[in-house]
């Protein structure tokens, strides 16, 4: 089974490098850098709130983060990748720093005190960096999909492999162990806290990515655009959608998310979010597995994991 | 200076007064349901829409709309927790605060796109003919409209604390926060309480938002930051009291105005968030465990 399962991804991998080197159309190469974003922050999300059990709505400042140091980087002239090498190594050491006194807060607490951060972030972000950042006139000259669609591709990929080792690896083991109990994982030797932070240090790590590709890909936007609250509500709403703590639930959700609102009608823009915000609360209240539960069914498989955080009749101590 | 900083000072009180009035609602929800409504912002602005359309419709005057706003909301409270909220209460706590914050989160978002695509995005404010009206102490501005603020969240909390402590029903209302299987047990109809406690919520939420499009201004993106307001609130005072509450919200508007003239204004609000976190870091299980009124 795992050896289909990575058969299948690769098989799937090649198809996109074929569809990077031979597509043309505009608005498909747009779409698909688009989704590959959002399944990239989407996945990186995950690994904290769906792995970790820990929700947190502050993303979105590793996601800005990201796209600002690897745009003012790559623009002031330095080499691409080394910006954005600059910005996974800033990144991870801020969630460091930052994680040690946020995951004091359990559950709630660090939901409610991640999203102060995370507005805080944004309104500093737009204080400080008030002006719009568009590409150079002669970048712009050879600017193409090529490039952005590849390093969405590769940020994509890392952010599974990163979830893959995850899900067989001690350490990810120890998370889900964290996310189901705290007091049984201490008591079977699990250093709580420092699977967290290691879940928030490599989650902020992958969101990085996503923010630089980004970053490599949009023309023009305002800096503080990329720290918006909206990349957290997004990746939030795609997990679920797609099946939190599951390895195909961020890449169903986002490739769900990005297609469906391209297909609704265009002259109402809000019908959209409140589609997706509906379909949010049905999946929350009556389908906790998302997306790739239902596909899992169809395909035969049931019984794909899914979190005990949403089930409720999950044995939990009162608390 | 000192002219300037009495002024932000009573502002800041002013301001402070419906900061205290949002978080009453919401410190109502949580501590009787433990459900987190990260909505409550969204419900203000509906209320302060609904103040807003009563008196550019009907001409009804923003006080006068008062008991018809309170109302409405309420009834639309009783929708929501009938068709949402109601499958969040049937889980336990943990699972509960969790699911309720996740639901409403999604409701946040589809009331927002609402009002935005019936509403439009402008910013709203009642003008009525006593809105620039203020009277001056010692050459301090106090405007009527934002003054009547604080006075209803002062009024609205005694009131609840009076209901809370002095009523048959405010006594299985604060029986059911403290512990709903043994109210039940009791003969307590917890759901009709439950189903009570949010239409409150929501109608609390509401009359704030009235006061908010008279005295400030209402647009669809408002919810989040009132919400968050109200949040911030509700962890610096805790769920013990409701004067004690609306003395937090008062507080906090005091320091953001406060920081707005000494560190700048484009920092108001990070101030506030930052000084959130810092008290929150000083109660990291925080103020959930104690009970409403208690």
């Amino acid at each position: 089974m795992r050896e289909r399962a990575a058969w299948m991804g690769l098989l799937l991998l090649g198809a996109m490098v074929a569809v990077g080197l031979s597509v043309g159309n505009q608005h498909f190469l747009t779409l698909t850098i688009q989704t590959m974003i959002l399944a990239t922050l989407a996945t990186s999300w995950n690994i904290l709130g769906g792995f970790a059990g820990q929700i947190s709505l502050g993303h979105s400042a590793f996601f800005g983060l990201g796209a600002l140091i690897t745009r003012e980087l790559w623009l002031g002239g330095q080499a691409f990748p080394l910006a954005v090498m600059t910005a996974v190594i800033v990144t991870a050491l801020a969630a460091f720093v930052v994680g040690i006194p946020m995951l004091r807060f359990r559950d709630i607490y660090f939901a409610i005190g991640t999203l102060a951060l995370g507005v805080a972030v944004y309104i500093t972000a737009g204080n400080l960096w008030p002006g719009i950042s568009s590409l150079p006139a002669e970048v712009l000259r050879s600017y193409d999909f090529t490039g952005p669609y590849f390093f969405a591709l590769g940020a994509l990929v890392a952010a599974v492999c990163v979830s893959v080792w995850l899900e067989r690896s001690r350490l990810g083991l120890g998370m889900m162990t964290v996310r189901e109990d705290e007091e049984a994982a201490k008591a079977t030797g699990v250093d709580v806290f420092s699977h967290k932070l290691a879940a928030f240090v490599i989650s902020a790590a992958v969101a990085t990515l996503a923010g630089s590709a980004f970053a490599y890909f949009s023309v023009s936007y305002y800096p503080n655009f990329a720290f918006s609250v909206i990349w957290t509500f997004e990746a939030v709403l795609v997990v679920f959608i797609g099946g939190i703590g599951t390895l195909a639930g961020p890449l169903l959700g986002s490739i769900f998310f990005i297609l469906g609102r391209d297909l609704m009608p265009t002259d109402v823009d809000e019908f959209q979010v409140v589609f997706f915000g509906l379909l949010f609360i049905v999946v929350v209240l009556l389908f906790p597995g998302g997306l790739s539960q239902a596909a899992g069914r169809l395909l035969g498989r049931a019984g794909e994991r899914s979190t005990a955080t949403d089930r409720p009749t999950a044995a939990r101590g009162r608390s | 200076m000192s002219q300037l900083i009495a002024q932000s000072i009573v502002s800041g009180v002013l301001l402070g007064g419906v900061y205290g009035l949002v978080a009453l609602g919401l410190a109502l929800s949580f501590g009787v349901l433990r459900v987190l409504n990260v909505a409550h912002g969204e419900l203000l602005m509906l209320g302060g829409y609904l103040a807003f359309f009563a008196f550019r419709e009907w001409g009804l005057d923003p006080f006068v709309s008062l008991p018809l706003v309170f109302v409405v909301m309420f009834g639309f409270g009783v929708l929501l927790y009938l068709c949402l909220f109601r499958f969040v209460t049937r889980t336990e706590t943990h699972t509960r605060i969790k699911n309720s914050l996740l639901v409403s989160f999604g409701l946040a978002l589809v009331l927002q796109a609402l009002a935005v695509r019936f509403f439009t995005a402008d910013e709203r404010t009642i003008s009525t003919a006593y809105s620039s009206e203020a009277f001056t102490i010692w050459s301090i501005r106090v405007p009527m409209v934002r003054l009547a603020g604080l006075v209803v969240a002062i009024v609205a909390a005694f009131v609840l604390e009076w209901v809370l402590h002095r009523t048959r029903f405010g006594k299985a209302l604060r029986a059911t926060s403290e512990d709903w299987t043994r109210a039940a047990l009791t003969g307590i109809d917890v759901r009709r309480i439950y189903q009570i406690a949010f239409a409150v919520s929501a109608a609390l939420a509401a009359i704030a938002g009235s006061m908010v499009s008279l005295g400030y201004s209402v647009s669809p993106s408002i919810g989040l930051g009132w919400t968050l307001k109200a949040l911030i609130v509700v962890v610096l005072a805790g769920l013990g009291s409701m004067r004690g509450i609306v003395v937090a919200g008062v507080a906090l508007g005091l320091v953001e105005s406060l920081s707005s003239v000494w560190i700048g204004g484009q920092y108001r609000e990070v101030t506030a968030l930052v000084l959130f976190l810092i008290v929150l870091s000083f109660r990291p299980l925080g103020f959930f465990g104690r009970a409403a009124g208690a």
